[in-house]
């Protein structure tokens, strides 16, 4: 496995990540650093397939790879637009321009002594033998589980507090995306050949989702991945032109938001109400908890990742209906 | 045997790949790039596919494998009509 | 066949290298999209690879993901949107 083809690959992909961040953030012109940005985030798929995590791997090539550069793309539009009405804002005055390669420089020595630093204590590292307990530790305790998957037993059990603060992390972003107002205006309607696309790409889209989200009980998946790959098939619907994206009615969307914290707290106080711990599962009934919590998390991650890429409230779905 | 075939397969793949990377490189403009990179990396990744399929331990996997193929397909032309498509409006409007 | 895959991956990370090269220097404004092509095929088929030579199944998910969203940067690059609604 260690041929020498695998580490120029190696070499290779450690070359394109650094190389790719550098030219992203070097770039004058916005939309060549948003394209930039999404291949790095390719780039970064495949070095966490590399590094043998499909977990993180799936979910960096669905958001990072897929979502965040339409996210971006979108927003540059807004970019455009507004420039365009404002009038170009190039009275970049000559007194800043010192300051800013000052503020540069600074910020580059500051990163190259981060990186050796971490250099240092990862070749430190490597003279202590292997420390594994955590692996060890999971690994004993993954029959009570209740999945066999460790990703999603670490998440979703062992560690689920962790996880129900970044749902919360997510639901008060989306409050912040509501504060911005209504959403943009959506897409012109798609030509012919897009809308074929999009009429057989949504529905396996969804059920992709839902391969993802049963499957992370037991190979690399899970909620996040398959709120992600959801939360595709409506900004495909919205880039098709289509009123219609999946998103709920208002109240009902509220509902659907906050359904991932929503319900981890039910879980949790429901399991403190017959005596354990909160979201202290038994064993027996961990599996199907488990899922029905992610099942939750899927939606609410879903609708949270459409919003965002609506940029704003979304209007009301009883608006004209052309299609 | 299958070895054989899937090595030979896999070989025409990237040799298509590599052709394709050249031609993105080479060609003179926009439209011509765009047709060298869908036509030769669909194909080259077609082969690598058929290659790869092969290998797999059970026949659900290789289908997976094509159906991942077809998707790209499709994908490959919708986007090269897309940016096709844009570029000729930003041509004719300038 | 290992030493074979790892020569394809070490090929198909050069042709990725080679591609962006383009993306890099292209003067025309659709030249940022190719890299969305190419992306998708590169990345799909050293997914491919990796999956057999680390023994990783489930990298053939992560090529699916891949290859579902591949349309969706250029569609994104692309689409017009409407006019902003005054109210």
């Amino acid at each position: 496995m260690n041929s020498t083809s695998l580490l120029v690959f190696d070499g290779l992909l450690l070359v394109s990540i650094v190389s790719l961040a550098w030219a992203a953030l070097a770039s004058i012109d916005a939309r060549r650093s948003v394209i930039l940005f999404m291949a790095f985030g390719l780039v970064l798929a495949l070095a966490w397939a590399r590094l043998r995590a499909p977990d993180v791997a799936l979910a960096e090539a669905a958001i990072g790879a897929g979502l965040s550069g339409a996210l971006l793309l979108a927003a540059l539009h807004d970019h455009d637009r507004t420039a365009a009405g404002v009038g170009s804002s190039s009275t970049q005055n000559q007194t800043s321009a010192g300051l800013t390669t000052v503020i540069r420089w600074s910020v580059t020595l500051l990163c190259a002594a981060l990186a050796v630093g971490l250099g240092w204590a990862l070749v430190h590292v490597f003279d202590h033998p292997a420390n594994d307990a955590l692996a060890r530790a999971v690994a004993e305790n993954l029959d009570l589980s209740g999945v066999s998957n460790p990703v999603t037993a670490v998440l979703l059990n062992f560690r689920a507090y962790d996880t129900l603060l970044e749902l919360a992390v997510l639901l008060t972003a989306v409050l912040g995306i509501f504060a911005l107002g209504p959403a943009r205006a959506g897409y012109q309607p798609a030509g012919l050949i897009f809308d074929g696309l999009t009429r057989w790409l949504v529905p396996v889209l969804i059920l992709t989702a839902a391969y993802l989200l049963w499957v992370g009980a037991h190979a690399p998946g899970g909620a996040f991945q398959a709120g992600a790959t959801l939360a595709a098939a409506g900004v495909v619907l919205r880039l098709a032109g289509r009123h219609q994206i999946g998103l709920p009615a208002a109240r009902t969307l509220h509902i659907v938001l906050a359904a991932g914290v929503g319900m981890f707290l039910l879980v949790g106080f429901a399991l403190l109400a017959t005596g354990r711990a909160f979201l202290g599962y038994p064993p027996a009934w961990a599996g199907s908890l488990i899922l029905l919590i992610e099942t939750a998390a899927m939606l609410a991650i879903a609708a949270t990742l459409v919003s965002a890429f609506v940029g704003g409230q979304p209007e009301s779905v009883t608006i004209d209906n052309e299609e | 045997m299958i070895n054989a075939l899937s090595s030979l397969l896999i070989l025409a793949g990237l040799f298509f790949y590599i052709a394709g990377s050249i031609g993105l490189l080479r060609l003179p403009d926009l439209y011509s790039r765009l047709h060298a990179l869908t036509k030769a990396d669909n194909l080259g990744l077609g082969l690598l596919t058929a290659g790869m399929a092969l290998q797999m331990p059970n026949l659900m996997t290789a289908l997976k494998l094509v159906i991942i193929w077809l998707a790209i397909l499709v994908a490959s032309a919708t986007s090269a009509h897309l940016i096709a498509r844009h570029a000729r409006r930003r041509e004719s409007r300038s | 066949m290992s030493e074979l895959l790892s020569l394809a991956t070490m090929v198909l990370m050069l042709s990725l290298l080679l591609g962006l090269l383009r993306i890099l220097r292209g003067p025309d404004a659709g030249d940022r999209m190719l890299a969305a092509q190419l992306i998708g095929t590169a990345g799909v088929g050293l997914l491919m690879l990796l999956s057999v030579l680390l023994d990783q199944p489930a990298l053939i998910d992560v090529a699916l993901i891949l290859a579902l969203l591949a349309a969706v940067a250029a569609a994104a690059f692309t689409g017009q949107q409407r006019e902003q609604r005054d109210d």
